[in-house]
Order: C-alpha cells, then structure tokens, then sequence
C-alpha cells in the first residue's frame, strides 16, 4: 500500500503545482521580481500549503504510526550552518536563473520542452556532485 | 486557482505523512529514488505522480500549457546545476523546507526557506535589472 500511497502524493501535489502555477517559469520569475513588476499571487500558494501542514502533521502526529508503515521517518538535523545556508543560497540562484524548483520541474516534463529535460538531468548531475563534496569532506 | 493549487500541495504532504510517514520533500525523493534500493518503489511512483498529477489538471480544468522559454539551453543546464547542488547540501528546496519543515515548526527549515527565498530575490534583480537579462 505503501507506493500507492506515494502515487496519490504525487499526483495531488502535481495537480495542485499546475493549478497554483508553480510549473508556470514566467510565473516563478515574476514572483521572484519584487523589484520589477512584482507578481504576488504564488505567496498565496505557500501561504495556503503551510497553513494546511501546519494543521494537518499536528493531527498525523496524533497517530501512533502512519497507515502503511512501521513508523514516521522525520529528518533530524537542528544545526543552522554554513552548508545549510550556503546550500539554500545556491539553490535559490539556480531557482532565480530558471524559475524552476525541483517539483515543478518534473511536474512540467509533461509540456514538451526539451530544455526542460536538460534541467532536470542537470539537477541530478548537481546533487550527485554535492554527494560526492560530501563524501570527500567526511572523510576528511 | 492559486489558493485551491497550494492547498492541494499541504493536503499532498499530509497525505504522504499519515500514510506512508515520509516528508513530501521533492529533491530527497529525487535523490532517494536514485541512491535507495530497497525502498524506491514509492518515490518512483510519487515522481511519477507529480507529472500524472499536472497533466490531469491541464486536461481536466484546459488550463493552458505554458509556452515554451526562449533562453538558451545553456541557462537551463546551468540553474539546473545549482538546483541539484544547492537541494543536496541544503537537504531541502520549496517542497521539503517551505512547506513541509515550516509545517514540523522547524526552525532550520525557516532559515533555509528565507535563505533561498531571498537569494532567488537578489538573483532576478541582479539577472533582470543590473545586467539586463532576457528572462
């Protein structure tokens, strides 16, 4: 049950990313524009998700255990540090460049435009060249 | 369309919680679906679930496709490159940090959802306004 309940995830966050816009790059960019033609309609967009997660993980937290697994996986990880920062820097530059966050991105391969298949295949070669910074650095 | 779209989004994380007790963070799926063997099924599902999902919204509502972006390939290898690098060594992007770890009262995740957040702000200004960038 447990990967179904990951397709349903998915495809209501997929649905919602199209509807609210977030797959929509101009729209990104001009949200990301608060000191050109500034277009704040996606802060309803997070303003609305949070509120619904806010709400709604105080409830799930209540469970013993989630429905189909043996328990809850949550990060652990409290540090604020200089790789946190300088990872959320980089990421918000490439986000600026192209409008794309990871979600979204996928959401949009199903429009057809080959670059975006070139930014994702880009995105994973980033996050493979992160793991391998960090293997290197761990072991000193 | 905005509201009714982010509602949608938290509902999808608090699904994904309560059933499966995972955090609905696209990047660490992206990554976990590559690297974790023995529990990848769900992830594949779920990436493929992003792209089902947004379709059966197009279809569904005839809601427009957005037109295709006239900035060179380059651009997009390059952002998608400090999108990989960025998520993996922030553990998080919009999804996993914005609305998830706001979501935990997570105060790493707010730091990081600030961090990105003006960052994409001070690069659009530089991109757009300093340097004159088509995009």
């Amino acid at each position: 049950m447990k990967p179904l309940a990951g397709l349903l995830s998915g495809i209501i966050f997929g649905f919602g990313l199209a509807l609210s816009g977030m797959s929509d790059r101009d729209k990104v960019l001009g949200f990301l524009d608060i000191f050109g033609d500034w277009q704040p309609a996606l802060l309803l967009v997070m303003a609305a998700a949070v509120t619904v997660t806010l709400l709604g993980f105080a409830v799930v937290r209540r469970q013993r255990k989630p429905l189909f697994a043996p328990s809850f996986y949550l990060p652990t990880a409290r540090a604020v540090d200089a790789k946190l920062l300088g990872g959320a820097a980089l990421f918000g530059m490439g986000w600026g460049v192209y409008g794309f966050c990871p979600g979204p991105a996928f959401t949009a391969l199903f429009y057809g435009d080959t670059d975006t298949y070139y930014f994702v295949l880009a995105m994973i070669t980033g996050m493979w060249i992160a793991s391998r910074l960090e293997t290197r650095t761990s072991h000193g | 369309m905005a509201i009714t779209g982010g509602l949608l989004i938290g509902a999808a994380a608090v699904i994904l919680l309560s059933l499966a007790g995972r955090v609905a963070g696209v990047s660490g799926i992206l990554w976990g679906a590559l690297t974790e063997q023995a529990t990848h099924l769900w992830r594949w599902l779920f990436l493929f679930g992003l792209i089902a999902g947004g379709a059966l919204a197009h279809q569904l509502l005839g809601l427009p496709i957005p037109s295709p972006q006239s900035l060179p390939t380059s651009w997009a290898v390059i952002a998608g490159l400090l999108v990989g690098l960025g998520t993996k060594l922030g553990n998080g992007c919009t999804s996993g940090h914005g609305v998830c770890g706001i979501g935990f009262n997570s105060g790493r995740s707010a730091v990081a959802t600030v961090t990105f957040m003006a960052s994409g702000i001070a690069t659009v200004f530089v991109l757009r306004h300093v340097l004159g960038a088509p995009l």
